[in-house]
């Protein structure tokens, strides 16, 4: 059984390319389009992976993270978060609220892959 | 990249630009609205960097800017001014162009876009801190286990003692250990002597630390790289000894590590010290001793049980992966037009079992017959409703467009709308929008007046555009009104006059005057302008809404105001028909048009003297015969059917042998060779297998006049 990450962006094309490019390397996949549809899914599999989004509406990334580390299921589960050069600060805020890492935008498909790999084996 | 991500990004970019402008709007009326202000930001860096991932660098950094400015204005440090937000619709307009012309890959206009960064650069300037110096362990720009194949064989020793919450970030270290493991040959000892005792024992912090010995190509970067996410959190050495080793060539490191698993020594001494005691030059080769130190060991059934936790962890995590339904997808629209045009052959088919059940008398099939007629319908109403969106997205594109053609022209419009909640088909919507903009154009331009003179009038000075939007029946009636200065009636006759349009005696109903705005080459605009009074426009409007199987009305008052009002069609993909029988062959006359139908026997035709008109209680209504518009030979029956129609307020009658009842068809296009036959709008097939043309009523009598005139 292939293990199962969610990819949470509001923005659908950089979500679905998230999504294709894990997909294409065997892992399946889960879609939310912000933290608040996130947190609603989260319950849909056993993730081993979490990569969220920070600037979103309704939820915003790193409230997400807060409310994913405090849900006992979740808590050891790596989440990265996706930033741009420009965030240092959310990146550090992020990591302060939990994340495993960061993934800087743009990013090409196999670096992605990469970042993946290290976290999840 | 894969075209269809390609596609979704240049969906998304579109959409956020129209959000954008939408937002943009917004916030002009309400400068300090934060959420606005932050709708704004996040559709810009969403633009910014799906623009960077896809490999449009020129919108991401055209929108870096942008970016800039509004997070200094999210931030409270810069205000919101009309000079940022038309900067800012301009820069909005200049992506649409960027990603529209060459695909995004190229420069529109580089001078506008110059022009406009330079603007936002000169906003920021004073406000924006020095630019933070950036990480260099940010960017993750190459694959983070490339190897970078050096000459030389190096020895690192790391030491590696990761904060007590690492786990709580999602760390594994075993990972990063194994991610090592792909670079080189590796030696590892952990170090346990940090575990508490049990009673203060916390099972979810880290106690052990790592001694690694790694020989590797890679470059001290590389391996840094592996640490780069709990880097600043832990306690990282990493250093070549190659130089106080010597020959690292010689070290065996599955020895090494057989060895430090066995001994207990190990796990209090630094492997630094320990390798250098064993390999450094002047005891090269004495590995011997190490095997020998068999003692018990506790790390290593510690080591095992990570792991085997870890496996279990996935492993159920597997188990319980599931395919996830999302709440809502996107779709390619023509996969949902063959959907529907699948459909379509089903209630086709349908028809047919219906029929066949019927005439066989034959109880079983006829209930399932009506099962499946149900089924089909309901198919048929999902179909089409998913091509149904609401109006309100291109109402909102006309905000803009009242708001620059008000400036433009100097004069103060609002536009209000109401029901923007109304469904339409999306291909009715999409070819809607233009002859939407005409209209507004010619009521901003022709209808309302200069502020001064309005208020002479008595007037608001700020003129009142508003567009309606409402679902009757099977239509959607659209209604854009203004309380301009009115249509003079006066002007349009004579106008048509001057123009030869209708001759000076012509007596002119008050609907027939309003018809001659929307005929071609028709302006009383006594200026051509940039907005309208070309003469070009109106009757565009026509012909665009008559193609989606529309009407267009227009009423006015002078000096109060216009109303023009459109009546569509919900959907074009189906149409409601009344099918009749000429001959041998079936026609569908559209339901919408129908009145009435009535008997037409020999004695009517008598009594008319050949000419073709029909006594409807009372009113004398003319008629067209269609077996002698159509040529058709066959013998004509002593009782025909005249089906009453109504265009424009009048009423005409179509002659037809046989009236056979309602019949819901899927429009079917006649192909490129018969598009241009007049009178016929498409086909459809029958239950029965035959085809029956589809009659365009309005073209049918257009056509009857023009041959009379002649």
């Amino acid at each position: 059984m292939p293990k199962t990450i969610m990819t949470v962006d509001d923005s659908a094309s950089v979500r679905q390319m998230v999504a294709y490019t894990l997909r294409d390397v065997g892992f399946d996949v889960i879609e939310a389009c912000d933290g608040v549809d996130a947190l609603t899914k989260i319950d849909k599999a056993v993730f081993s992976l979490i990569i969220t989004d920070l600037n979103m509406p309704r939820m915003d990334g790193i409230t997400l993270i807060k409310e994913l580390r405090a849900n006992p299921k979740i808590k050891f589960t790596p989440i990265l978060m996706l930033t741009t050069e420009s965030q240092n600060e959310s990146k550090l805020a992020g990591k302060n609220a939990g994340a495993t890492g960061w993934i800087v935008k743009p990013f090409k498909p196999e670096q992605l892959v990469a970042v993946v790999k290290k976290v999840v084996g | 990249m894969n075209d269809s991500l390609q596609n979704a990004y240049i969906e998304e970019t579109t959409e956020l630009l129209s959000e954008l402008e939408i937002t943009l709007l917004a916030v002009e009326d309400a400068p300090t609205d934060t959420e606005l202000i932050a709708k704004l930001f996040r559709a810009l860096h969403t633009i910014k960097g799906s623009s960077a991932m896809f490999g449009f660098d020129d919108i991401a950094m055209f929108t870096h800017d942008i970016e800039t400015a509004y997070d200094l204005i999210r931030n409270g440090k810069l205000l919101v001014t009309k000079q940022i937000i038309d900067l800012t619709l301009l820069a909005r307009d200049e992506i649409a162009n960027m990603l529209a012309k060459t695909g995004g890959k190229s420069r529109s206009n580089e001078g506008n876009t110059k022009k406009i960064i330079e603007s936002f650069r000169e906003i920021v300037s004073g406000y924006q801190t020095a630019e933070k110096p950036s990480d260099t362990n940010v960017s993750i720009s190459k694959p983070i286990s490339e190897k970078q194949p050096d000459t030389a064989w190096q020895l690192y020793y790391i030491r590696f003692v990761p904060s007590k919450d690492l786990f709580l970030t999602g760390t594994n270290p075993l990972m990063l250990i194994d991610e090592l493991r792909e670079m080189g040959d590796l030696a590892v000892s952990a170090f346990v002597d940090k575990i508490p005792a049990f009673e203060n024992f916390n099972p979810e912090s880290c106690y052990c630390y790592w001694d690694i010995l790694i020989r590797t190509q890679v470059k001290i970067d590389t391996i840094r790289d592996v640490f780069i996410f709990v880097s600043d959190s832990s306690e990282l050495t990493i250093e070549n000894i190659t130089k106080e080793i010597g020959n690292v060539s010689e070290i065996d490191f599955v020895k090494l590590q057989e060895s430090i698993s066995a001994d207990s020594n190990f796990h209090t001494h630094s492997l630094r010290s320990l390798i250098k005691t064993y390999y450094s030059p002047s005891l090269a080769g004495v590995s011997e001793p190490l095997n020998d130190r068999n003692l018990l060991n506790e790390r290593t059934p510690l080591n095992d049980r990570l792991h085997t936790a870890a496996k279990q962890n996935q492993q159920t995590a597997a188990e319980h992966a599931e395919a996830d339904s999302q709440a809502s997808i996107r779709v390619n629209a023509g996969k949902i037009d063959e959907l529907v045009n699948l459909v379509g052959e089903l209630v086709t088919i349908q028809a047919q079992l219906s029929e066949n059940a019927s005439r066989q008398e034959d109880q079983v099939m006829i209930t399932i017959a009506e099962e499946v007629e149900r089924i089909t319908w309901a198919l048929r109403d999902i179909g089409l409703n998913i091509r149904m969106l609401p109006i309100g997205t291109t109402f909102s594109k006309f905000k803009r467009l009242v708001r620059d053609l008000s400036r433009e022209l100097g004069k103060e419009v609002e536009l209000t709308t109401d029901g923007a909640e109304t469904e339409l088909d999306k291909t009715v919507l999409e070819k809607l929008s233009d002859p939407l903009v005409h209209i507004i154009r010619n009521c901003i331009d022709h209808g309302i007046e200069m502020p001064d003179v309005r208020e002479k009038v008595g007037k608001d000075r700020v003129g009142k555009v508003h567009l309606t939007a409402l679902q009757s029946g099977g239509n959607v009636l659209i209604q854009i009104s203004d309380n301009g200065a009115g249509i003079d009636k006066q002007i349009i006759k004579e106008k048509a006059i001057q123009n030869g349009l209708v001759s000076e005696s012509a007596e002119l109903t008050d609907a027939e005057i309003y018809s001659l705005i929307f005929m071609s080459g028709f302006s009383t605009a006594k200026q051509v302008t940039n907005v309208s009074g070309r003469g070009v426009g109106m009757d565009v409007v026509k012909r665009a809404i008559e193609a989606l199987r529309g009407v267009v009305e227009v009423e006015s008052t002078l000096g109060k105001g216009t109303t023009i009002t459109m009546k569509l069609p919900l959907t074009l993909a189906i149409i409601d028909g009344l099918l009749v029988k000429i001959g041998d062959d079936s026609y569908v006359l559209p339901l919408s048009s129908v009145e009435e139908c009535i008997e037409l026997s020999r004695a009517d035709i008598q009594k008319a003297h050949g000419r073709h008109i029909v006594n409807v209680r009372g009113s004398i209504v003319p008629y067209i015969s269609l077996r002698e518009r159509f040529g058709i030979t066959s013998e004509r029956p002593d009782i025909e059917q005249v089906v009453i129609a109504a265009m424009n307020e009048r009423s005409i009658g179509f002659v037809v042998d046989q009236v056979l009842g309602q019949h819901q068809t899927v429009l079917k296009s006649l192909g490129k060779y018969y598009k241009n036959v007049e009178g016929v709008s498409g086909a459809t097939i029958l239950g029965d297998g035959t085809v029956a043309l589809i009659l365009d009523i309005k073209k049918l009598i257009e056509r009857e006049e023009l041959e009379e005139k002649n």
